[in-house]
Formats: C-alpha cells, structure tokens, sequence
C-alpha cells in the first residue's frame, strides 16, 4: 500500500513534507471491521451532519448534496449512521 | 456570521482523509471543524499529541494548510514566532494578505506541558487562537491521567480498584485559567455543537490579539465506549452541564447555548467504560458528589453572567 520508502539521500532536509495532503495516498479503508455505511438516497435531505462530523473527511458531497461515502478511507466508525436525524444511512455487514 | 454547511461543504477539507486517527475519533473531528470555519489562509503550529501523530506519519501529511510541529510543550511558543515573523515580513511589504494562526494542542499539551508557553504567549498579546482539544486524557502515550482527566475517572495511571475510585483529584478548569490573563476571547465548546463551535472559531479570528477556545473531543479509546457514540457523548457534556458553552468576551461571561432542560450527569457517565466502576453501589456517593460538582459549576457561571462579569 505504502510507496517505495526514499532512501536518506532523497530525504528532505528536516523530514519536511511538501505535498499537502499527501495521506490521501495511504488508504485506510481496510481499517473496517466488518461493516460499512450505507446510503438510501430516498430519505436523505442533504442536511449534510454526516459530512460536518465525519472524523475522516470520508463523505462524498458535489453541488450540495450528499453523493456517498469514500470507502478508500472510511474507517466504519459508524458515527454518520447514528446522527443521521431521518435514519437514511444504515451500517451494512460487508465481506472480508 | 451564520454556518452554512453547504457553502463551507464547496471549498474542500482541510484536512484530509488517509490520518491516521482510530476510528470515531473526536479529536479529528474538532480539528476538520476548526480548519472548514478558519478557511485556506490559515497557518497551524501543532503540539505533539495524538493529532501531530496520526496526521503527520513521514511522508505523509493530511493538512491541506502550512503546519508546523515542534515540541509537546511549546506550540503557543512556536506559533507566536511564526505570527512576529509574518509581522516583521508584513512590515517590509513582503507580504500583504491577511492570515489566520492557528496553534492546536491536546489536553496533556495544553492544561499540562504546554500551560507555561501558552500563558507566555497570551500575556505577550501575540494575534493568535490557541485551540485546545480537550480528550480528558494523555492517549496518545496509553491512556495516562493528565490535569483535564475528570474526579472519577479509570485511566492506567488512575486505575479504578480496590485503593481507589479512579482518578481522586478534580480537573482544573482551564478555560478559566486562561481568561484569568483578560485576554479579547475565551470561549468553551464541543464538537457535537459544531454551529457553536464553528461559531466561535471564526469570532476568535475576527479579534485582534490572542484568543483560546477549549473543545471537549470524546476519545473512543481512552473513554471505553462505541466508535458511533463519539457524537452523542459530546452532545449529552453538553445536555448534562458537564461542558457548558460559554465565551467571555473582554472580561465578560455569556453562555452561548443552554440546555433547554439539564440531564443528570449519570446519563453521560454511564455511556462511558472509564466510569463504568462508579456504579457499584460502594461508589455510587461519588456519582452524587459529582453531580453537586456539576451544579455548583453551573451555578457559578449563571452568576457570573447576571453579574455581567
């Protein structure tokens, strides 16, 4: 999953990192024990709480509305499911 | 200066996915929120803690904004430097725009390690918000009592037993301690009041001087609950009186959201692993003294609001 390490002659003076946002290149979806989130479309209002109070910026939003779920890095913590005022995402079982 | 969460839903996160924090983290939580009300135009100065950690694995980076990390005990030093910097910069007209700075340190970072660097920097009046997300623990490091763990409490270094209840001392009230310095802004709140919150951020950055906002981020691990429930506990701090949000303005105390009708404590302990001994019936007194504990609390900031103090 990780890249090729840099040996300490690639290395950045200082370990400095400048690629922002790099840790979208390591995937944390496996972290997932079992189960994901899941969208009904038909019930969702676009509130948008999911998205404000995903942990791991892990919600799909595109011209206001709420798309789906980066399953890339959506570590299944379920928080999303629980505050969803209408109910309209579900924690699924998914396979291994 | 009203939240609208699908204007601030257009211009992207600023803090990325791929961190490495559990899942259900609080903490992460209170540092996307803080970035989505402060906007691109924001340096970070970050102690260590779980989030300079789980953010900041070589080679990767989930900030979106220039960050900084130096040392546990010194991010309110580190960002003060960087804000007389791009003073010094902004002088000799190398720079014009405006740019928020942020420090963020956890509890151990703040109440504890880094309480004399950022008391430095408050009293020196730097432009700064110090933001403190407060998970009543060292966790990072294994669960480890720090000056934030609340009177009750199981942490490995306060383990619940047969010699003690949990954690024997009462939390030092930091937000207090920090307005004590009669700084512009001081405000307390909690990530599942993310309007509040959100709120707050972005009045602190419209003060000029330096600002502190302390946010109660639940911790999954260190607080032994379900990773779905990190929302709801911050929400039942609030409805329980526990974390009360308030923010004093020059001097001045205002709640800035109330619970329309208080919640027994117990409700919020009972959610939560780290408490789960305090209900034996031996230690069921401990309940009721933190409750009175709670009360009093609020009793004082409702009058030091009417007071107008």
């Amino acid at each position: 999953m990780a890249e090729k390490k840099r040996g300490w002659k690639e290395l950045p003076i200082g370990a400095i990192i400048d690629e922002a946002g790099s840790s979208e290149k390591f995937k944390t979806g496996d972290w997932r024990e079992g189960r994901k989130p899941v969208l009904n479309k038909d019930k969702c209002t676009n509130c948008l709480l999911c998205w404000i109070f995903c942990p791991d910026s892990a919600i799909i939003v595109s011209n206001n509305e709420m798309k789906g779920f980066k399953y890339d890095y959506c570590k299944g913590c379920g928080i999303c499911a629980n505050q969803c005022p209408i109910g309209a995402i579900e924690m699924v079982p998914e396979e291994e | 200066m009203a939240i609208n969460l699908k204007e601030l839903s257009k211009q992207g996160d600023f803090l990325t996915s791929g961190h490495r924090a559990c899942a259900g983290c609080g903490p992460a939580i209170a540092l996307r929120q803080a970035l989505l009300a402060a906007g691109k135009d924001t340096v970070v100065a970050n102690a260590t803690g779980c989030m300079e950690v789980v953010t900041t694995i070589f080679p990767y980076t989930a900030w979106k904004v220039p960050w900084i990390h130096s040392l546990f005990e010194n991010a309110a030093a580190t960002i003060s430097g960087v804000e007389a910097a791009y003073k010094a910069l902004k002088r000799k007209g190398k720079i014009s725009k405006d740019i928020n700075f942020i420090a963020f340190g956890g509890d151990g970072g703040t109440y504890d390690i880094g309480l004399q660097a950022l008391s430095g920097t408050m009293e020196r009046g730097h432009n700064i918000l110090y933001i403190c997300y407060d998970n009543e623990a060292y966790m990072n490091t294994g669960i480890q009592r720090s000056g934030a763990t609340p009177y009750g409490a199981h942490t490995t270094t306060s383990p619940a037993g047969k010699k003690i209840p949990g954690k024997t001392q009462w939390r030092k009230d930091l937000t207090e301690i920090i307005a004590a310095h009669d700084i512009p802004y001081v405000a307390q709140a909690t990530i599942s009041e993310w309007r509040d919150y959100m709120g707050k951020v972005q009045k602190a950055l419209s003060i000029k001087g330096p600002k502190f906002i302390n946010v109660l981020a639940p911790c999954q691990l260190g607080w032994y609950y379900k990773s779905e429930d990190t929302i709801k506990i911050a929400n039942l701090a609030f409805r329980t009186r526990f974390w009360p949000l308030y923010e004093v303005e020059n001097g001045v105390h205002r709640i800035t959201k109330e619970p329309k009708k208080a919640v027994p404590v117990e409700e919020w302990l009972k959610l939560q692993g780290r408490f789960r001994h305090l209900f034996k019936d031996e230690n069921r007194k401990i309940i009721e003294k933190i409750q009175k504990r709670v009360d009093e609390r609020w009793k004082r900031l409702k009058a030091l609001e009417e007071a107008g103090l």
